[in-house]
């Protein structure tokens, strides 16, 4: 592996970690709260809700992984 | 900082403490030379959107933390044992064979350095995060100097791993603080505003504790019942 490869790798393991759908549901939350807010309308309540949904799936997971090992 | 402690104790013990002394300086200077170069440069980013970027970052990392954190709580994965993995990384830097460089061993240097340097990481990614979104890296910089000082201080006092140290207990609190942070930020960072402005953080944080505490609670009764099957 190159040493460019290596380096990503170890940026996207230590940001991102084993479950990337987490990270991208972040990503689509907080696309989703700009969306709201160009709109001019209240955005602040949809992140919490919308983390602790993706916190869930992710536990769910993890869990159904460590069940099936 | 447990975790790099335990590293260089290992390194020390059974390599010699020059080479694992140098080495955990070695790492410092580069970990200070991240923070110096990567923290002022953030600061020249607009507020609005590096409390965007700085938010979503935290918000991806501080999920990692506490979905780790909640899955040990629940039993579903094997808590930190400092004192197994002081025992482990004993037992192989015993058997590495030794290759002397600049009168220093390579091994222990080695062990040492990249232990401190990748368990370091972490605690400059949020002095550089935290200190920048809030236009205060130096104190940000200082309070991680403190903690750093105070692990160390209690490992040569006890000159044995923090085995005792509620580990799991502490990655939580830090999890839930990196995600509290990283809602409120990346919010704030795409545009949204908080009702009382910070004053709403107190009431953010709640609701991460909260919805911490139920995952753990249903976990438990998950694993409960699939066991009893």
């Amino acid at each position: 592996m190159s040493h460019v490869a290596a380096f990503g790798r170890f940026w996207w393991d230590f940001v991102v970690g084993d479950d990337w759908r987490a990270a991208a549901g972040v990503l689509v939350a907080i696309g989703i709260t700009a969306a709201l807010a160009a709109a001019g309308l209240a955005a602040w309540w949809f992140l919490p809700p919308a983390v602790a949904v993706v916190l869930w799936l992710s536990l769910r997971r993890a869990v159904a992984q460590e069940e099936r090992s | 900082m447990v975790e790099a402690l335990t590293i260089v104790l290992a390194a020390g013990v059974t390599r010699g403490w020059r080479s694992a002394l140098f080495g955990l300086g070695a790492a410092v200077v580069v970990l200070t030379a991240i923070v110096a170069v990567l923290g002022p440069a953030l600061t020249l980013i607009p507020i609005s959107a590096l409390r965007l970027v700085v938010g979503a970052l935290l918000l991806a990392f501080g999920l990692q933390w506490l979905r780790k954190a909640i899955l040990r709580a629940s039993g579903f994965k094997a808590l930190h044992d400092e004192a197994a993995i002081y025992a482990e990384e004993l037992a192989e830097a015993r058997t590495a064979g030794r290759e002397e460089r600049a009168g220093m061993d390579w091994y222990g240097f080695t062990l040492s350095f990249k232990g401190v340097l990748l368990e370091g990481l972490e605690v400059a990614f949020i002095v550089v995060t935290f200190g920048s979104a809030q236009g205060n890296i130096a104190l940000a910089a200082v309070a991680a100097g403190a903690a750093l000082v105070l692990v160390a201080t209690v490992g040569v006092l006890v000159r044995a791993p923090l085995a005792r140290v509620p580990e799991n207990t502490l990655k939580f609190a830090v999890g839930v603080m990196l995600t509290t942070f990283g809602i409120f930020w990346s919010a704030e960072g795409a545009g949204a505003d908080w009702p009382g402005g910070d004053a709403s953080l107190p009431g953010v944080l709640i609701f991460v504790i909260a919805v911490s505490f139920a995952s753990v609670v249903l976990l438990r009764r998950r694993r409960v019942a699939v066991a009893a099957a």
